[in-house]
């Protein structure tokens, strides 16, 4: 028998609201399906369950906020039956109703109270003196979330991204990045004349909807690069650096509005260039319709921002804990440049990389740098 | 298709990718990529659409002739003759 529990969907994650089961008991899963819709700072996201069996009982309702690790369901392997379990196996919220003050630690209000509210809304109510019960919800159950206490009248639920949460979860990131990581910055400039040239002839003979972007070359060639540098991938955590022995890049995604996710593509390296566009083009999809997947939150082992064409030269980013590293792109811009002692123009691009001192040392840093430049440089070996 | 029909085709194309854009008072002129702060991905979104819906090949460097409402009805009206 196994559980499935709420997972943890960043490091500043303490609990999440339980929005929408996918799956009813009795349902056969495998590992990768998506199970249930958790409602956290960064939005709705979709959870996948990470093993094969059947779904033997819900243990959390709908509209119920439960802290990160609790049991959500119980999973059956094959031939087993609910008989064969032992609900102890699933404590500590065999019965959720009696424990009704497992909550994120940061909320000291008890929920005993008939107010449902995210841990936000509280924390704000709080703050503001704000009485609960007099305002009405527009999250699931009526839940109160943060946007109704700012904006007392009732709002209408949106299924997607709630850019005011996600601005306090970047401002806990970004906060805690520049207290705690000793960033060192490495930039380089590299001419993108093959690559463009390369992706030029690609694409000419090609229909719209088979097309690849310049940042998936940038992707695909950062991977493969910080795979053979494994102090820029993995995590800084208590005792130390853990390097993933796999590269997840998170990718930096401007969220129309305002506000930013990396989600991870996952095994980026691994994967040919029109899968990996293909994967892009899902992910910035999914992401701007506010729907995106819990493993692509919690995974990234790595950051990578590119600015896009109408960026400006240079990006010097800042670290997501508890990762090591983010690779920033600027714009490519036309530059005058140097070839056999002759000045000539060329389409260049600006790479940063932001480098965690406690795991990693500046001439790696140019290693990794260099290594990329010449990844690009042969765009037909991507 | 009328000139009117690639318009209504167009806008509604940049309204399935930036949601949130208000095309009613955009003037013709106006650069829409500057506008609603449409990116590579955005561009190539909208061509993708154009040519499931339009059935044609806008090549990527003709990407900048789309800037504009007025612009994309003259450059598709082109296309779509063949």
């Amino acid at each position: 028998m196994g559980v499935f529990a709420m997972p943890s969907l960043g490091a500043d994650m303490k609990s999440g609201t339980l929005v929408e089961w996918l799956k009813a008991p009795g349902d056969t899963v495998a590992r990768g399906d998506i199970v249930a819709v958790v409602e956290t700072e960064k939005g709705a996201i979709e959870v996948e369950i990470f093993e094969d069996g059947t779904i033997g009982r819900l243990l959390v309702e709908t509209g119920e906020i439960v802290s990160v690790g609790t049991p959500l369901a119980l999973v059956l392997g094959p031939g087993e039956t609910l008989d064969d379990v032992s609900l102890a196996d699933a404590a500590p919220r065999a019965h959720p109703e009696a424990e009704p003050d497992i909550v994120s630690e940061r909320v000291s209000i008890p929920t005993a109270t008939a107010v449902r509210a995210s841990p936000a809304a509280r924390e704000y109510a709080r703050k503001h003196e704000i009485d609960l019960e007099t305002v009405s919800g527009s999250g699931p159950s009526g839940a109160i979330q943060l946007r109704d206490v700012e904006r007392p009248s009732p709002a209408p639920k949106t299924w997607g991204v709630d850019i005011t949460a996600m601005r306090h979860a970047i401002a806990a990131a970004m906060a805690r990045s520049k207290a705690e990581i000793p960033h060192y910055y490495l930039t380089h400039r590299a001419d993108l004349s093959e690559a463009l040239a390369w992706l030029d002839e690609y694409n000419a003979n090609r229909p719209p909807p088979e097309r690849l972007l310049l940042g998936v070359l940038l992707i695909k060639a950062s991977a493969l690069a910080i795979h053979d540098f494994p102090e820029f991938n993995g995590f800084w955590e208590d005792d130390g650096f853990r390097p993933s022995a796999s590269v997840h890049p998170g990718i930096a995604i401007a969220i129309r509005g305002g506000g930013l996710v990396a989600p991870a593509i996952r095994d980026a390296g691994t994967l040919v260039l029109p899968e990996l566009m293909q994967r892009m083009r899902d992910l910035i999809g999914r992401i701007r319709r506010g729907g995106f997947r819990a493993s692509e939150l919690s995974s990234p082992t790595v950051t990578i921002n590119s600015l896009g064409e109408r960026g400006v030269e240079s990006v010097l980013p800042i670290i997501y804990p508890p990762q090591v590293a983010i690779l920033g792109f600027g714009a490519i811009t036309r530059q005058p440049w140097v070839v056999d002692d002759v000045v000539t123009a060329r389409p260049v691009v600006s790479m940063t990389l932001a480098a965690d001192h406690r795991a990693s040392d500046g001439h790696r840093g140019a290693l990794l740098l260099r290594a990329i430049t010449d990844r690009l440089a042969s765009p037909e070996a991507l | 298709m009328t000139r009117d029909e690639l318009r209504t085709a167009f806008l509604e194309e940049i309204c399935a990718i930036a949601p949130e854009a208000d095309l009613a008072d955009v003037e013709e002129v106006t650069d829409i990529r500057e506008l609603f702060d449409l990116d590579s991905m955005d561009v190539f979104n909208l061509l993708a659409a154009l040519h499931e819906r339009l059935g044609i090949d806008i090549p990527d460097k003709d990407a900048p002739r789309l800037l504009t409402i007025a612009d994309a009805v003259d450059y598709l009206a082109i296309s779509v003759q063949g």
